[in-house]
């Protein structure tokens, strides 16, 4: 796919350098608002695009490259990174500029990734960012020094603090780049007559490498000159940032400590998730009930009403109401990230989740999911290794989320026997903390099958950088929140309203004629009974009859497509309960219907035991929830793994309760 | 120095003792990515410590730390210092 043509005084400038140096934050402040976000094709790699903001010159454009440490390519981030310097990148045009942006706090990871760029000829210019920080621990490398010797101008920022933003914006206005002195390039024995540095250049140098078996020593040349470029003047500082770091880490990840800090840390942001978002989520949800209220109010009924109160309004609402579990747990993730606890975190949890083929880093994801699988879907972005971040998305729904709770409180209520084992253990409480245990050991076991299966990307997940300890940037925090949060609602909510229209559709056509003598609740029921839903009931009847389900059941799954939780409701409906403002009073009417259902005109009753459980079961684990699948979809860009999770889940939540009810009649 | 002495891996080494590293075995390119790292031939290296059921391990190399898979430290193969 071909750019679309600029004028010949535009200019394009890559931003490379290391995951963590805030290359982000700068191409936040250089263009403002002024940018897109979008994926590479057939790899979901972000690419984010956008032009400097507020210069009277030419138009400069800036792309963000993927956070690398090599351009040695292994994982798709960095072929990525390498493509576009190498101007071999689909639809992507080879940038005439590059900033290589450093942290100045730990700048020899910089300075290797500087030296791979190089070679690729583009003219550079070098970012020293958090120069601030580096300073206050005396580890800042000396900018004119390192300028002379790279033969590249430098400039310094903090990001953070937008300091030194403008300078750079003047830099890349001036076109201040340039190529690298001769002897910035490194030397490998035995390698002699390669070209001037370009593609060409990087492509033989590759070639000579891989044949030579000469990785090892490029990278140990690479890594002298980073320490001939810095001098050792500031190693005995860097030591002393070490050592407050391994002060911090002698209590946070001693045998025994350790853990229960990690205990306690987690457990907060559990409990934050769950328990600061429940208020915001009622605003938002009475807030949407009152817009309904009024708008049924302003109109006069019909479908044009009940299509805006039940379809849209619902479906927005439905989107919202993710938000504040979101950020919220996006809040605690971005500092956790930022003071370099996550990787603590990480290194301490890595071995028991490695028995089930994934890591350390799995855990926040999976963790967050027991409240709603949307956000720990959504951080399962932090999981660099592909294959593991894919089998966290693929297992993530198996945890016992919230929307699965009013499902399991009015079926446990109302035909669990109120009893105690034991004398204090309550029977119902052991079957809701069976099914949460259920989940996660289907979950391990999916997990581990699937690390059986696929096959590893590049070097998996073994290696994760421990940096020191610093304090977390609330702007940068703030920021990356602005950005989770919108990218929610304008990627997944879109697809979640869609959705959500589909399942209304369903749910209301066709309409049935009222006949004589019908009251409210009798005709609902009927009207529910004819429409796409019932009928959808109907024609999976055979299918669901061997689960111990008859069709109004079958209803009832339908319609909590669009989410668990509207199981309850549906079911209200069906059974044709009479609708109250009180909602624990309409359970209680609904559990009571549920009671009193029988098969067909026989006096079986649908709800035995076998039936109860085998739903229960079926819950557990069925993917119903169409918000969940939006976000999958988004996330994997994939519909093969979207579609391939849902059927799975779909057919494994059948087995099991097939399973659960054969055992239990 | 006994030969036994000589040749061992990252993952031999007790929680802060040093080594220099001799080479590094595994695939291509777990290979590249360690040198990468900093686990070149002649690189001093140090365990500083465990996890708490004995994997990984964090290792210091010039004055960056990782965590490393006790696998991976396998590939690694080291002097002691």
């Amino acid at each position: 796919m071909p750019e679309p043509a600029t004028s010949p005084r535009h200019v394009r400038v890559a931003l490379i350098g290391n995951p963590n140096v805030g290359k982000t934050s700068l191409f936040n402040h250089l263009t403002g608002l002024r940018q897109k976000v979008a994926n590479y094709p057939g790899v979901t790699v972000e690419r984010r695009e956008g032009r400097v903001a507020g210069l009277p010159g030419p138009e400069i454009g800036v792309l963000d490259l993927p956070g690398v440490n090599s351009l040695v390519a292994r994982s798709p981030d960095e072929k990525v990174a390498a493509d576009v310097l190498l101007g071999r990148q689909d639809g992507v045009e080879r940038p005439d500029a590059v900033v290589v942006v450093v942290d100045a706090a730990r700048p020899r990871r910089g300075l290797f990734l500087l030296g791979q760029v190089l070679e690729t000829g583009l003219p550079a210019l070098v970012c020293l960012n958090m120069v601030d920080e580096a300073r206050r621990e005396g580890v800042a490398p000396n900018a004119a020094a390192l300028s002379d010797a790279l033969g590249l101008p430098v400039v310094e920022t903090v990001a953070s603090r937008k300091a030194g933003v403008d300078t750079l914006r003047e830099a890349l206005a001036d076109g201040r780049f340039s190529r690298p002195s001769a002897h910035a390039l490194v030397e490998l024995p035995g390698v002699q007559g390669l070209p001037e540095p370009s593609p060409e250049r990087w492509g033989r140098l590759r070639e000579v490498v891989a044949s030579a078996g000469l990785a090892d020593q490029e990278a140990a040349a690479r890594h002298r000159q980073a320490s001939v470029l810095l001098g050792d003047t500031a190693d005995a500082r860097r030591a002393a940032q070490r050592e407050r770091s391994d002060r911090i880490d002698r209590v946070l990840l001693s045998p025994v400590l350790g853990p229960l800090v990690f205990i306690l840390v987690m457990g907060t942001v559990f409990q934050a998730v769950f328990a600061l978002a429940d208020a915001p989520i009622e605003w938002i949800e009475s807030g949407f009930d009152a817009l309904g209220s009024s708008v049924s109010g302003a109109l006069s009924g019909g479908f044009f009403e009940d299509f805006l109160v039940n379809g849209v309004l619902a479906g927005v609402g439905g989107v919202v109401v993710f938000l504040p579990q979101i950020l919220i747990l996006f809040l605690f993730i971005g500092l956790l990230e930022d003071s370099g606890y996550m990787t603590r975190a990480a290194f301490l949890v890595d071995r028991p989740l490695r028995a089930i083929g994934l890591s350390g880093r799995a855990f926040i994801p999976l963790l967050s999911s027991f409240a709603c699988a949307i956000p720990g879907i959504m951080a399962a972005r932090a999981i660099e290794d592909r294959r593991e971040r894919l089998i966290t998305l693929m297992v993530a729904p198996l945890m016992t989320c919230s929307a699965r709770l009013p499902v399991y409180a009015i079926l446990i209520g109302a035909f669990v026997p109120e009893q105690t084992v034991l004398g204090f253990l309550g029977v119902q409480g052991l079957v809701l903390l069976g099914l949460y245990l259920f989940g996660m050991v289907i979950a391990a076991f999916a997990a581990l099958v699937m690390s059986r299966m696929l096959e590893r990307s590049g070097v998996g997940p073994g290696i994760l950088e421990m940096a020191p300890y610093r304090w977390p940037s609330l702007k940068s925090v703030g920021i990356r929140l602005w950005q989770r949060g919108s990218m929610f609602i304008r990627r997944a909510g879109t697809v979640i309203l869609a959705m959500s229209i589909v399942v209304w559709v369903l749910m209301t056509f066709p309409q049935t004629d009222r006949e004589p003598g019908m009251d409210d609740a009798t005709y609902a029921a009927h009207q529910q009974a004819n429409t796409f839903a019932g009928r959808l009931g109907h024609i999976i009847e055979p299918v669901i009859e061997p689960l111990g389900y008859d069709w109004k059941i079958g209803i009832g799954l339908v319609g909590s497509l669009a989410a668990r939780e509207v199981f309850v409701s549906t079911m209200s409906v069906v059974y044709a309960v009479e609708q109250t403002d009180d909602a624990t009073d309409e359970d209680a009417r609904v559990a009571d219907a549920m009671g009193r259902a029988r098969w067909g005109s026989s006096d079986r009753p649908v709800y035995d035991l076998a039936t109860v459980l085998s739903l229960l079961v079926f819950y557990a684990i069925a993917l119903q929830c169409l918000s969940t699948v939006a976000v999958v979809y988004r996330e994997t860009g994939s519909w093969l793994w979207t579609a391939g999770q849902f059927l799975a889940l779909t057919a494994l939540a059948w087995v099991a309760a097939f399973v659960t009810h054969l055992v239990a009649s | 120095m006994t030969k036994l002495h000589d040749n061992c891996n990252l993952s031999d080494l007790g929680n802060g003792s040093e080594a220099d590293v001799v080479a590094l075995d595994g695939d291509q390119d777990l290979r590249t990515r360690l040198a990468e790292l900093g686990f070149c031939a002649s690189a001093r290296v140090r365990v500083v410590r465990r996890a708490p059921l004995g994997c990984p391990l964090e290792v210091d190399v010039d004055g960056t730390r990782f965590s490393v898979r006790a696998e991976v430290a396998q590939g690694v193969r080291v002097r002691r210092a």
